[in-house]
């Protein structure tokens, strides 16, 4: 197991966190806003994951308490996108601008 | 004048020396007061119920509303509102198509008045509509109300005037008391702690002495017996129990002030008064003459009041004690040098307070006006006791103005002054309660004379025999108006009911009105042995014995003249004064009772005297008048002076000597030396003359052309007679000189209010606004932004650690 170097991991967290931060600044549909989020979470989990031999377990902990949030908040956010979408038909961010002054 | 040797000079020898030990206080037994309090409360007991009786008959005048919830109301909302403005319900049936015999406020008055024949003569009189108190007869016998009197207005008539008779019987025992005890020193009670603050202790004390008892009297006595004319005067008004409550938080204010042991408490009822002077000038407000009048009073007595308050600073600040006997024992103490800026100071603002409460030059304007009030509130407050607070203020302050001969000599001059300018203008005045009216303040002028000239007790003397039978004319001017009113409204004629052209002859038809103010009219010209005589030849004996150096302010040079020569001008301009009194009184006299009567013959037949309440004041008034001088009367008198209650000359002069004694006494120890002066009795012949001639000259000169009514007959003719009529254009000359001035100064102010600032207020709320608009245009609503920026954020916010 230690074959692989923490830099590897570390780089991969670090490229998976750029996709998603991209997806959510580049992308419209909200279904894929919601893809990178959790792809942005799960960059975190990895780093956690990588470093928690040298920082200890509490890093491991950390990322079933994340994934149980993830899946919380999944449930809560597909629930709106698919109330939205019975109203607007569309989930194209650009339409969700009904809060503005 | 006789008394003046003694009040003077001999005050220091003969009377501190026999009888009383200087130095140590002399006692007489030791005077228990009898519930003193009680002549405070009871007033304000009776203000306390006829002001409950007077809601409740305003809250039964309005209309009555749906009760709160009722369903019933919901559905039709316009119908039952109609139905109950159009007949606002209660016991007190009314008749007569909308005449007032409705006792409420809001509908009574309004109704009673708009058909009024009066009013009509408002709008087209030539002179000003102020003092014209036509309203209080709105229902009248032909309109007599139908139904039984509601409580609301039958009560008052026996609550007022059984207080003020209860308080004058509890101020009668305490005078006995004092009488049998005669003590020297005041009796001071504090009741309980007012204000403490620092060296600051004052407490709401009651004082009573010879000087605060007598004002009680004259103010409790004649005050019930205003009442009960009140009761006869008003009892027909929409507003007759709040008429009550406000005479009687009257007269409770007016106690508080003569029975107040210091002079914060004295300001008490000072400010207390003037409020109740205000509301009563003003009972009829929604005329609006009537409600300026209250406002003019009010306004011009703050500014006495603000002297007032600085001479009481002063006093505090120098002396260290606000209360009577504190002070008075500081200043016998020299804590202040005689004749210094200081105590001159506190003099002089003090006043000025006594100026506006008292009308005297220059502040008198408000007193003519303040006729506009209801008869009987011009009788009490406006001749017999608020208006003299001013002299019991300066008779109190008798150490002070004994310490400060300049202001006291100031006192006198502009006493004198009002005393003659005054009189002049009453000898043209065509409305019966302007011509008392300036009587008045003339007679207070007098009043101002004697005190400023340090004879105390004359002053108070003419107090006492003022409240008398001036309020005995003044309740028969009422009286008077009264008749009047009726007469013309039988026949709805247009004419003023209180404009002396449209009398005459009146003593035919009103015999008891007649007696009381011909007796009265006596009384104030100064007529032997009529109470006026005795009082106003003091006053006048009093200027010529300091002419001749008896007094001690006869050798202090004031503006460089010597004092002896300030009285001897006192004296003269005083003469004059008492000559035109004299000539103004046999006027309005001849005008309003004799020659043929100008009311109109339709009219004539509803001329007579009415209620026993409205006649038995004035016979009391009328009694007094003839009397009352005697309780002053000269020792040298044979006889007379048997008659009075003390058995004994100058009774007032000695009763009142332990109060003003020390401010006799601090004025003559800075004296040289004071010779003695032999009395002459050719001032007292003068006197007789002036009063007698006075009297003659106006039967002479005007009963010879018979008079026109006041629509033929021009208010005057020729350029003085103008300027007197129109008052010497002193209110015209104020209004220029002040009024204007403040006015356009005010609109400058309210130009820069809007202009600027409300100009720049509003900027900063267009600015925020702005800048509102302008960022709002940076949320865009899309997520995608907000996270772009949220990364350049972060971005920003790393890139700045990694470089630093």
């Amino acid at each position: 197991m230690n074959d692989i170097p923490l830099s590897y991991s570390l780089a991969l967290s670090a490229i998976l966190f750029a996709i998603g931060v991209a997806g959510v600044v580049v992308r419209r549909n909200a279904i894929v806003l919601f893809m990178c989020v959790e792809l942005m979470l799960n960059a975190v989990n990895l780093a956690f994951v990588a470093l928690s031999p040298y920082a200890g377990v509490q890093g491991q902990v950390f990322v079933f308490f994340v994934i149980a949030v993830a899946a919380a908040e999944a449930a809560v956010g597909l629930a709106i996108m698919i109330a939205v979408f019975r109203h607007r038909e569309s989930l194209d961010m650009k339409n969700f601008s009904l809060l503005r002054w | 004048m006789l008394l003046l040797q003694e009040a003077a000079s001999a005050a220091v020898h003969a009377a501190g020396a026999a009888e009383f030990p200087p130095g140590k206080p002399w006692l007489g037994t030791e005077f228990h007061p009898v519930m003193p309090w009680l002549i405070v409360a009871l007033p304000l007991l009776g203000f306390v119920l006829n002001g409950a009786l007077s809601i409740i008959a305003a809250r039964r005048a309005l209309p009555k509303l749906p009760p709160v919830g009722d369903p019933s109301y919901d559905h039709h909302d316009d119908e039952p509102a109609v139905a109950h403005a159009a007949a606002p319900a209660h016991a007190y049936a009314s008749v007569g198509a909308g005449d007032a015999s409705e006792p409420s406020e809001q509908e009574g008055h309004d109704a009673g008045t708009a058909p009024h024949p009066v009013d009509a003569a408002h709008a087209h009189d030539v002179h000003d509509a102020h003092g014209h108190d036509d309203h209080a007869h709105d229902a009248h016998d032909d309109h007599a109300p139908a139904g039984p009197k509601p409580f609301t207005h039958l009560l008052p008539s026996f609550i007022a005037p059984g207080v003020m008779l209860a308080a004058f019987g509890v101020a009668v025992a305490n005078f006995l008391r004092m009488k049998a005890a005669a003590p020297h020193a005041p009796w001071v009670h504090s009741y309980w702690d007012w204000m403490s603050v620092g060296d600051l202790h004052v407490g709401a004390a009651l004082q009573l002495d010879q000087l605060s008892i007598l004002m009680a009297l004259v103010v409790t006595g004649v005050g019930a017996l205003i009442h009960v004319f009140s009761v006869g005067y008003m009892k027909e008004d929409p507003g007759y129990p709040r008429y009550m409550a406000y005479l009687n938080l009257f007269c409770f204010f007016m106690l508080t002030l003569v029975l107040g042991a210091s002079y914060p408490v004295m300001f008490v009822g000072w400010e207390g008064v003037g409020l109740c002077s205000y509301l009563l000038i003003g009972f009829w407000f929604k005329e609006k003459a009537n409600a300026d009048a209250g406002k003019k009073a009010f306004i011009v007595n703050r500014i006495g009041d603000f002297g007032f308050l600085v001479a009481m600073f002063l006093l505090f600040w120098n002396v260290g004690a606000l209360d009577f006997v504190g002070v008075n024992e500081a200043l016998e103490g020299s804590i202040l040098p005689f004749a210094g800026p200081v105590i001159t100071w506190i003099a002089l603002f003090f006043f000025l307070g006594a100026c506006g409460k008292s009308a005297q030059i220059p502040l008198y304007t408000w007193l003519p006006d303040a006729m506009a009030g209801p008869t009987p509130v011009s009788a009490l407050i406006h001749a017999a006791t608020m208006v003299t607070a001013g002299v019991y203020l300066v008779a109190r302050s008798n150490v002070i103005f004994g310490l400060a001969p300049a202001a006291a000599l100031v006192v006198a001059i502009v006493g004198a002054l009002t005393a003659l300018f005054a009189a002049s203008i009453g000898l043209k005045q065509w409305d019966i309660k302007k011509v008392l009216a300036y009587s008045t303040v003339s007679q207070l002028g007098f009043m101002f004379a004697a005190v400023g000239m340090g004879a105390y007790a004359s002053g108070i003397f003419h107090l006492m025999t003022h409240a008398f039978f001036k309020a005995c004319l003044f309740l028969g001017s009422g009286a008077v108006i009264h008749a009047m009113h009726h007469a013309l409204h039988s026949t709805h004629k247009p004419a003023d009911a209180q404009d002396m052209r449209n009398m005459g002859g009146l003593r035919k038809y009103l015999p008891i009105t007649f007696v009381t103010m011909a007796v009265s009219t006596l009384a104030i010209a100064g007529v032997p042995p009529f109470a006026g005589f005795f009082s106003k030849d003091e006053i006048v004996g009093a200027a010529w014995h300091g002419a001749a150096g008896g007094s001690p302010l006869s050798e202090f040079v004031f503006a460089g003249i010597p004092g002896s020569r300030w009285m001897l001008a006192i004296g003269v301009v005083l003469s004059i004064a008492a000559f035109m009194t004299a000539f103004y009184m046999g006027r309005m006299m001849l005008y309003t009772f004799f020659g043929a009567n100008r009311t109109g013959d339709e009219e004539r037949k509803h001329l007579h005297e009415r209620d026993w309440t409205l006649k038995l004041p004035l016979i009391v008034l009328g009694l007094l008048a003839v009397v009352g001088g005697l309780v002053n009367v000269e020792e040298n008198v044979p006889l007379v002076k048997s008659f009075n209650f003390f058995h004994q000359g100058e009774a007032l002069h000695r009763w009142l000597d332990p109060v003003v004694e020390p401010g006799v006494r601090a004025a003559a120890e800075h004296a040289r030396h004071i010779p003695p002066v032999d009395p002459e009795w050719w001032p007292i012949a003068l006197a007789v003359a002036i009063g007698l001639g006075g009297l003659a000259l106006a039967w002479v000169l005007l009963s010879r052309k018979p008079l026109g009514d006041a629509a033929t007959e021009p208010a005057y003719q020729g350029g003085v007679e103008k300027a007197l009529y129109n008052k010497w254009y002193v209110d015209e000359a104020y209004d220029a000189a002040v009024v204007k001035p403040v006015q356009g100064l005010s609109r400058g102010f309210a130009r820069f209010d809007m202009g600027v600032l409300d100009w720049l207020v509003d900027m900063f709320g267009r600015l925020s606004q702005m800048f509102g608009v302008a960022f709002g245009r940076l949320q865009t609503g899309q997520l995608n932004t907000y996270a772009f920026v949220l990364v350049v954020g972060v971005l920003i916010v790393l890139g700045s650690f990694v470089a630093l």
